[in-house]
Formats: C-alpha cells, sequence, structure tokens
C-alpha cells in the first residue's frame, strides 16, 4: 500500500500543464486532480506512474462557467460543489444536484472531480452518464492545441476514451436543458455510494400533454454510459403515463447489452436497468 | 457526584476508556515506533496452490536500504506455528510454516520477508523478490471428495464426532423426517486497525518485546517462548489501543514471528504493519460451513433426532485454534431445544484459501443458522408456525441446569440457568408479532415481498478455568486493577472499574484498569470467548473484597471501632449509619499500611490483594431475535424494516455497553448475511482483496435495533451471576435474517445460503413468477 517512487509536478498555468504532459505522457506521466481513483491504484501498485502532474494548483480551472445555454465546468471542480443550489442555473442545476449525491460519500465528493470522473470515464461514473445524456463536449488542450469531443466520440470502452495521452482535460461543457425539462435519476448499487450495477438518466418536456425531446441514458451496465435512441423513440410523442413508462423501461432493457462479471449476470443488469429506467421516469413525472 | 456504593454494577456509566479515543491520542500499533527500527514486508505466493521451485532474493538484496530477505532457508529451524491448547499429534502435519516451503498453499501465503530501512523500500524490494512457482490443481471445495494434502494425508485433516442417543433407531421409526442443505458463505472479522507487530530486543535487559498484541498476550507470549526456545521470563507482550478485535486480531500468524526473530537476529527493532489487501488475503476467515442436517420429528412437532454432516472449508492450514470452530459447532449446535437424540460429524477439510479460524461467534453463527433453518422447515413440513414448533422443544427451566454429553471449547456443556419460553413470549409481545403478522397478510396481498423471522438461540460466554486480577490502593486514593485480561475495545475498563468501584465503595472513576501486559501481572486468558467481563470481573470481585477487608481493618484500629461497623462510602470508611462523624480516605489507609508506617502493625504492607475466580463450566445466555424483512421485487434488495434482540444476560453491569455490543455484534452479522463474503475463483484467486468487492455494512445499511434485555436468569456459576454479551448480536443474525427473507419470498425453504443477494433474490422472485404465468 506504499506507492511506487514517482516525481510530483505541480504547474500553475494550463499552458505549463501541457506543455509537461507533452513530454511526460510518453513516459506514463499522469494527471492527478481529486486523486480518488488514481491513488488507491497507485497505493495497488496496479499504477506506477513515473510522474505526476498536479493540476490542483491552477487556479482557472477551479470554476463553474454559463455562456448561454452551455455550462462550462473546470476541471478543477470537486463533485460537492453540485450539491450547493444554484452552482448549475435551472433544471439542469437541480437534476446535478440530486445526481450529485449518489457519487460515493461526501468526504470523497469533496476532493473528486467532475472531469477526472468523466476523463477516468468508469462505466458507472454518473457524471459520465450526466455528460452522455445531455449530450456534452469534453474539452481537451494538449501542446498541439484544443478538441471539443462530442460525447458519442467519447467514450469508447470500460475506462477508454478518445483522448490522447497527451491532452488534458480542461472541462466538460454540458448543455443547460430548457425550462419546463422533467428530470429524472436512479440507481442501483449494493450498497449506497458504491459503484451503481445499473443506472438510468431520463429527461423530457410535455408539450400538449405529450413528450418531446426526451433523452434516456443508461449507465453502469454497458462499457459505457449512452443514450438509448429506441427508448427515446417510443417515449417521445407519448403521455407520461405508467403504461408507457413500463413500456419504454422495457425497451431500454432489451436495447442494452449488459456487462458480465464476477458478482452480477448480464440478466440481472438488464433487469436493473429496466427497474431504474422505470423508476427515473416516475421520478421526472 | 458519586453515586452510593451498591449502584455501580447495572449502571450504564460512560465509558472510561473513550478520551484518548475521540481525541486521537490513542496508541494503536501503527503508533508504535523505536530508534533504528527496521520495516518488514512480507512476499505472498500469487497462486493458490503449487510447488516452490525458487524464490530469488539476490536483486532485493541490493538494493540501497535493504538490511535482509529472509526465505524458508533462513528461518529453518523455527518450528511451524503451534496451537495454543498444546500439541495435537494427529493435527500437526497440517500446521503453517513461518515461511512457506516446497508447497505454497494460499494465495498470500508468506514466502519471503523484506526488512529495510522504510516500508517503501520494503515493498519496492519485495517486488523485485523473484518466486517460482509450479502450479498445482488447488483443492476449492471442502464438500468434495478428499485429496492428498501431503504424502500419506489426505484434505480431511478431521472428523469431530459428537452426539449422544440413539440417532439411527429414532430416524428409522420417525413419524416426520426433515432435511436441508444449508452453507454459510466464507467471511470473517475485517477490523478497522489491521494487524500489526513491532518486535524489539532488549539486549540490556534480555527481553524480547512484542507490541501490537491483542486478545491473549499471556497465551502468545508462552507459545512464542515456546516457538523461539527462550524462557517466558525474557518474552513479554504489550497491547496497546486495538481497532477491532472480532477473534482474528491477536492470534499468532507468521508475521509476528518474523518481527521478533528479526528484531534479535538483526539486532534492530522491526515493525510490520498489514495493508488492508494482505488483511484480505493473510488474517483469519471464517465461517464457511455447508450443513447436511435431518431431524427426526414426532407427530407432535417434537424434534426427537437432529443427525448432521458438516463441511467446515478449513483453507490451507490449522492455525493456533486447530480444530476449535468444528469443535465448538458440534458441541452448541442443538442450542435451546431438548433434543433427546444428536449425532454430528464434522469434517475439517483443508482447501486452498486463507486459513480460518475463529471469528465473532466462532461456530454459533454457522449453527444457528443451520438449526433454526431446520426448525422453520420442520414447521413448514407439519403445518405449525414457527413459534410453536420452537416453543414445544424449549428446555424448560425445571430441567435446569441442563446438561448434554457435549464438549465446546474443551468444556463439557451444561447450561447453568435459563428462562427460553418466557423471553420468546416477552419478545413476541414485545415486537406485537401477532399484528406482524396481520401485516404481513395484508402486505402480501398489495403485492409486495414482505415478511417475519425468529430464531431462539443459546450462547456461551465466560470461559474458564480461571482468571486473577490485582487491586492496589496508591495512597492517592486511586485504585489500580492489573488483570490478565485483555481489551479489544468492548469497555473492559469501565466494566471491572465498576465491579471494583461497587465492592470497595469508590468511584470508578478513581479505578485505573491495567491489561494485556505480560510484565505486570503472571498469569492470563484474555479477551476471547466472551470470557473477560465474566471471568476478570469476577476475580477483580475477589481481589477487591480481600482488599475492601483489609482496609476496613486497618481503619477499625484508627477509628477504634470494630470493622464489622464500618462500611465504605465515596472513597471513605465510616461507621455504618452515621452521615457525619469521624471517617478515613482509602489513601490514607494506604499510607498507614505503607512498608514504614508505625500504625500498620503486623499486617503486610500495601492496601494490596489479588484475587483467583475459578470455573468448571462456561455460563450460558440466551436470546430471542425477531426480524421484518421486505425485498424490493425489481432489484432484490433486502430492507430490514425492524429487528429486535431479546438476550437475558443474567446480570448487566454496563447495560449500555451491552446494548451496544448487542448492536454492533448484530451490525457485523448482517454484513455475513447479505454483504461480505471472501470469494474465490475456480483458479483459487480471491475477488475480495478490497472495500470495493467485500461488502462491509455501513450505517445505511443496518437497521435501528430494538434491545430488550432481560435479568431473569442470573449465572448460578459466578458469584455476580453475569453472562457475556460479546457474541450475543451476531450469533443468530444469519439465522433471523434468512427466516425473514425466506418468509418475505413466501415459499418456506429458498433461502438455504448466506449470504443472501439481490440478484439471487431477484432471479428467485422472476422465477417464481414465471412458474405462476406458466
Amino acid at each position: 500500500m506504499k506507492p511506487a517512487r514517482f516525481s510530483y509536478h505541480l504547474p500553475a498555468t494550463v499552458d505549463e500543464a501541457v506543455a509537461l504532459l507533452a513530454k511526460l505522457a510518453p513516459d506514463d506521466g499522469r494527471i492527478i486532480a481529486g486523486g480518488q481513483s488514481l491513488v488507491p491504484t497507485m497505493a495497488f501498485r496496479m499504477a506506477q506512474p513515473p510522474h505526476l502532474i498536479d493540476i490542483n494548483g491552477i487556479a482557472e480551472l477551479n470554476r463553474i462557467d454559463v455562456e448561454g445555454d452551455i455550462v462550462r465546468i473546470g476541471a478543477g471542480v470537486r463533485h460537492a460543489a453540485f450539491e450547493a443550489a444554484g452552482a448549475v442555473p435551472g433544471v439542469t442545476g437541480v437534476w446535478l444536484g440530486q445526481v450529485v449525491r449518489h457519487i460515493a460519500h461526501y468526504p470523497i465528493r469533496t476532493r473528486g472531480t467532475f472531469c477526472g470522473s468523466v476523463a477516468n470515464a468508469d462505466p458507472a461514473s454518473e457524471w459520465c452518464c450526466v455528460v452522455a445524456a445531455l449530450d456534452g463536449r469534453v474539452v481537451a488542450e494538449s501542446a498541439s492545441g484544443t478538441r471539443r469531443i462530442a460525447a458519442a466520440d467519447y467514450f469508447e470502452g470500460v475506462m477508454a476514451t478518445s483522448r490522447r495521452d497527451d491532452e488534458l482535460v480542461t472541462a466538460v461543457e454540458l448543455p443547460l436543458l430548457p425550462d419546463g425539462t422533467r428530470c429524472g435519476f436512479a440507481e442501483f448499487s449494493r450498497r449506497p455510494g458504491d459503484f451503481a450495477i445499473a443506472m438510468a438518466m431520463t429527461a423530457y418536456r410535455l408539450v400538449d400533454d405529450l413528450i418531446v425531446e426526451a433523452r434516456i441514458a443508461i449507465g453502469g451496465a454497458e462499457p459505457f454510459p449512452r443514450r438509448i435512441a429506441e427508448a427515446e423513440a417510443a417515449l417521445n410523442g407519448q403521455p407520461p403515463t405508467a403504461a408507457v413508462f413500463a413500456e419504454v423501461a422495457a425497451i431500454a432493457a432489451a436495447a442494452v447489452d449488459p456487462m458480465e462479471d464476477s458478482n452480477n449476470t448480464a440478466d440481472y443488469r438488464r433487469s436493473l436497468v429496466r427497474a431504474m429506467t422505470l423508476r427515473a421516469l416516475e421520478a421526472a413525472a | 457526584m458519586s453515586k452510593p456504593a451498591e449502584r455501580w454494577i447495572g449502571a450504564s456509566v460512560p465509558r472510561l476508556e473513550d478520551l484518548p479515543l475521540v481525541t486521537g491520542r490513542g496508541r494503536f500499533a501503527g503508533d508504535v515506533d523505536f530508534p533504528h527500527q527496521l520495516h518488514m514486508r512480507i512476499v505472498r505466493s500469487s497462486l493458490a496452490h503449487g510447488r516452490l521451485i525458487s524464490v530469488d532474493t539476490a536483486a532485493a538484496r541490493a538494493m540501497d536500504g535493504v538490511v535482509a530477505v529472509w526465505t524458508a532457508a533462513d528461518i529453518a529451524d523455527l518450528p511451524p506455528i503451534e496451537f495454543r491448547e498444546g500439541p495435537i499429534e494427529k493435527l500437526a502435519p497440517y500446521r503453517q510454516l513461518v515461511l512457506a516451503a516446497e508447497r505454497v498453499r494460499y494465495v498470500g501465503d508468506p514466502v519471503a520477508a523484506v526488512f529495510a530501512e522504510d516500508p517503501y523500500i520494503a515493498e519496492d524490494a519485495a517486488e523485485c523478490v523473484v518466486v517460482e512457482i509450479e502450479e498445482l490443481e488447488p483443492v476449492l471445495d471442502a464438500a468434495a471428495t478428499p485429496v492428498e494434502y501431503r504424502p500419506g494425508l489426505d484434505t480431511e485433516s478431521t472428523i469431530c464426532r459428537q452426539g449422544y442417543g440413539d440417532v439411527d433407531a429414532i430416524f428409522a421409526d420417525a413419524a416426520t423426517v426433515v432435511e436441508i442443505d444449508v452453507s454459510i458463505g466464507r467471511h470473517s472479522g475485517v477490523p478497522l486497525e489491521t494487524r500489526g507487530a513491532i518486535g524489539r530486543y532488549d539486549a540490556a535487559r534480555d527481553v524480547l518485546e512484542l507490541h501490537g498484541a491483542a486478545k491473549v498476550p499471556h497465551r502468545n507470549r508462552e507459545s512464542l517462548a515456546r516457538m523461539l526456545g527462550r524462557s517466558t521470563a525474557g518474552v513479554h507482550l504489550y497491547e496497546g489501543h486495538v481497532g477491532g478485535g472480532f477473534g482474528i486480531r491477536g492470534e499468532i500468524y507468521p508475521e509476528d514471528v518474523l518481527v521478533l526473530v528479526a528484531a534479535m537476529r538483526l539486532g534492530r527493532p522491526v515493525k510490520w504493519l498489514e495493508d488492508r489487501r494482505e488483511h484480505m488475503i493473510a488474517a483469519n476467515q471464517s465461517r464457511q460451513q455447508r450443513h447436511r442436517i435431518r431431524a427426526a420429528v414426532d407427530g407432535e412437532g417434537r424434534v426427537l433426532a437432529i443427525d448432521d454432516d458438516f463441511f467446515h472449508d478449513q483453507g490451507a492450514y490449522l492455525r493456533t485454534h486447530g480444530s476449535r470452530v468444528v469443535d465448538t459447532t458440534c458441541g452448541i449446535l442443538p442450542g435451546p431445544y431438548r433434543l433427546p437424540h444428536y449425532r454430528v460429524n464434522g469434517h475439517v477439510r483443508m482447501t486452498n484459501k486463507t486459513p480460518c479460524a475463529t471469528y465473532r461467534s466462532p461456530g454459533r453463527f454457522e449453527s444457528n443458522f443451520a438449526r433454526e433453518r431446520l426448525m422453520d422447515a420442520v414447521a413448514e413440513r407439519l403445518g405449525l408456525s414457527r413459534v410453536e414448533v420452537r416453543r414445544r422443544n424449549l428446555i424448560a427451566p425445571r430441567e435446569m441446569p441442563f446438561e448434554r454429553p457435549l464438549v465446546a471449547l474443551g468444556d463439557d456443556v451444561v447450561y447453568d440457568s435459563g428462562r427460553y419460553e418466557a423471553l420468546l413470549d416477552k419478545a413476541l409481545a414485545h415486537i406485537g408479532w401477532d399484528a406482524l403478522e396481520r401485516d404481513v397478510v395484508s402486505r402480501r396481498a398489495a403485492g409486495e415481498y414482505f415478511g417475519l423471522g425468529l430464531a431462539i438461540y443459546v450462547e456461551k460466554s465466560g470461559l474458564g478455568p480461571t482468571d486473577g486480577a490485582r487491586v492496589n490502593i496508591h495512597t492517592s486514593g486511586e485504585i489500580e486493577v492489573i488483570t490478565g485480561g485483555a481489551s479489544v475495545g468492548q469497555g473492559f475498563e469501565t466494566v471491572i472499574a465498576q465491579v471494583c468501584a461497587e465492592v470497595l465503595g469508590s468511584d470508578y472513576r478513581q479505578v485505573r484498569v491495567i491489561h494485556g501486559r505480560t510484565d505486570r501481572i503472571e498469569y492470563g486468558i484474555g479477551a476471547h470467548a466472551t470470557r473477560a467481563t465474566v471471568m476478570t470481573a469476577n476475580a477483580a470481585a475477589v481481589a477487591a473484597n480481600k482488599v475492601r477487608a483489609k482496609a476496613l481493618d486497618m481503619a477499625a484500629q484508627l477509628l477504634q471501632a470494630d470493622a464489622a461497623d464500618l462500611d465504605i462510602a465515596d472513597g471513605r470508611v465510616v461507621r455504618k449509619g452515621e452521615g457525619e462523624g469521624a471517617s478515613i480516605g482509602l489513601g490514607e489507609l494506604a499510607h498507614h499500611l505503607r512498608p514504614t508506617s508505625p500504625t500498620r502493625g503486623d499486617r503486610d504492607p500495601g492496601l494490596t490483594a489479588e484475587g483467583w475466580f475459578n470455573t468448571s463450566h462456561m455460563t450460558y445466555p440466551y436470546g430471542v431475535q425477531i426480524a421484518v424483512a421486505a425485498i424490493d421485487k425489481d432489484t432484490g434488495a433486502v430492507r430490514i424494516e425492524k429487528l429486535l434482540i431479546a438476550y437475558d444476560i443474567g446480570r448487566a453491569i454496563n447495560p449500555m455497553l451491552v446494548e451496544g455490543q448487542l448492536v454492533g455484534g448484530f451490525a457485523q452479522g448482517l454484513g455475513g448475511s447479505l454483504l461480505e463474503e471472501f470469494r474465490y475463483d475456480e483458479r483459487g484467486q480471491p475477488l475480495s482483496v478490497t472495500f470495493a468487492d467485500y461488502l462491509l455494512p455501513t450505517a445505511h445499511d443496518v437497521p435501528n435495533v430494538d434491545v430488550m434485555l432481560t435479568e431473569d436468569a442470573p449465572s448460578g456459576v459466578n458469584p455476580l451471576g453475569i453472562k457475556g454479551a460479546g457474541e450475543g448480536g451476531i450469533a443468530a443474525a444469519g439465522a433471523v435474517i434468512a427466516s425473514a427473507i425466506d418468509d418475505a419470498l413466501g415459499s418456506a425453504g429458498t433461502i438455504t445460503r448466506l449470504p443472501i443477494t439481490p440478484q439471487y433474490l431477484k432471479a428467485t422472485i422472476d422465477a417464481a413468477r414465471a412458474a405462476v404465468r406458466v
């Protein structure tokens, strides 16, 4: 439980950070922000990065900015920031305030970061599911420039993304949902605070009592979170009734290809996708 | 501020030991450091079973800061770790070497030890030790046919056989035979503080010291002295604060022996702290048993005989306990029922997993689960209520003391006292069982999976044969009690202080309790088997009564009174019945009894005395647990809505601490019932090596536990009438949770194994619904 030897770098600006990363990434140099995933893996020596580049000293990253209908979450922003009312405006802020309570436990939330979770891309990450549900964009900066990667192009597998090793995630941009959007979230884990076995995020608006702009994203069940187009299509144009929700939940469950591991069978995960989708839809109604 | 003298026993006074603990000033193993100490890191087998071909330490030894790297060849003179209760020839070949030689038998088996200037270097060097192992087929199922363990010996190390009566004849004629096959998952005590051991050889005094000891320091001193070929006079163990014991902490493990040997041979103190991953593969595991158990029942629901054949997954070696868990399982399984005929075969089977030993309520968590599942099955078969079938079999108060021709922990089983049916009735009334049964009907009608569970059990406590204590009153009036007991955080100091304060008419806050120090008292049996309060408190009472008599005698001379007319109140000797008048403090009396005091006369110096309490039998508390459970049919998640522990403690010294023990124990039992399991894959690789995989219950998961404490059956085998509480909360947790969930499923007998996972429940519910649709 003692990490292997490493060198520690503390850049003061993003430019310094990406310059260091350009130099050290080929040698498995790694960014550390909240350290809530990286530090335990280093303690187990499953990760032995010879260089750590600590971005906690870069003040410009500790910000949540709103421009028009986009919220930009800097790489220094901790999970716990979203627990404060108004941290993010409108229905999106209320929703994120509900979701954040499911991320681990409070001490971890005071340290771990939104962008760190997105960079780590654990299948059970709530924030990754948020990025997928909202079609967010990951801002990846490197010495050779800045890329804005759409969620659909970003997630590639279990803890695998299209971010290059020399790129620093400096922010994630999320579109803000229109007023009146009804948002729901549900997840299941063995204990509160554990990695979820399955989660569902749903959002829609009602126009003339019928559902429009349906979003249904599933996390935890597959290698990475994604929107489930079949389920969204089944929801759009329908009234928000129990029968509709049940049918849509069944469609979502049928659409996923669940992971199987020593703890959970694919069947169980699939049944949880159905239950969580239903609960998220009910919570949104 | 002080209470009347007779009121300390039975008072829920605050714990004396909390101040350093809640202000961060405790001293745990990690807090113990000595100048110039080395740090030890263990290299462990990465395979479950294999032939050890070679261990190449050259690269590690060459590293800066590495002082030594040992393999089995370096300590070939050390014997295997011995059994605490003495040699058992038949089992000796199954003991664990300090470092594995020739064979490795579980993932985690120590094969080398690195000693270095700091723990980082030690771990770096450990990674450079190259271990070559030829993998062999691992044995992972204890119920499978035994195979060779070593030449001439197979993996069935022993079979514990106990019983009485004519079981075969009863089964041949039985009106009904009910048989079940049930299993308990592998789990264990997982203390927040991992193990730690600091060895130090003090050449100036020729004393070898082990710091970080716990549970049984005196017994371990004897074992270690024998293993190391030293006199016990030259070995001392020191217990600091212990961040959770639970039976697994404080046993002698390879690491304890290594730090001592290294401290002597390397001439520097050696510190070892276990990390969490190591703890999950190296510290004692427990519980894993499979019972094929059947009951012969008459037409009235009386259980005439139980026949149990069970398989205990011992893991790779027999450690300090030998086969004790299995012996206890056999001896305690009949529980509170009369049971005229009984036969049990406990197969101690070696596998290629971490070795098993005792964990809080060893043998009872398992046997209560098996027996109470059987009683539920009997009720179902006969169409009786689960309460009624138990009621018909409970031992009656007039049958007490109740002797069974069985042995548990080396002790003949004699239930000293008990009013089992009375406690059952109180528990049912307390929780409102009849109303809950109506709730079951209505909530099930509404589509819920909702049920009640019940378990009745007999605990054991107060393991003898003896315990001693020395009470010494200083001239300040402060009372020191030196015990051979140990504290694993259970409130030991507080209860011993309460008993002494009561006897001595002093304030319990004036009492300082010493424990876990082999250099302060010669003998001690420590804190295990729910013995510490029963044994040490009674011993302390004996010693305190002697001191009291001496104090009164001295005071009688000084106050010119008859000792019989004197009493002690608020730490002062007074004339009985006199509120005012002459008095003399205990500290002043100690002053009069100092060696040079002219007033002491021919009395021995010191206001001090030693007392011993001897017992030939354990004392048996008992309990009833009732659970109310609901299952979420969409996820399989279980919610325990209500949980009652009704428990007869005989006499509570500190009811608050008793309640704490029961609730804490239940929380652990809930873990083993619903969450915790050490799982292994098909190659014997452990799958539960972090707290993300081994799920401990958290505050979210543990229901409010309602404790109903009764004192209806004081112990008949000790003067204070007390019984133990340490394991009473966990003992029936698996039994009662299984019973409630089984009932909630509405199909009796579905729950046959612990832990009960949501995935299993979801699949069960879905299968039942599919069957209904078909």
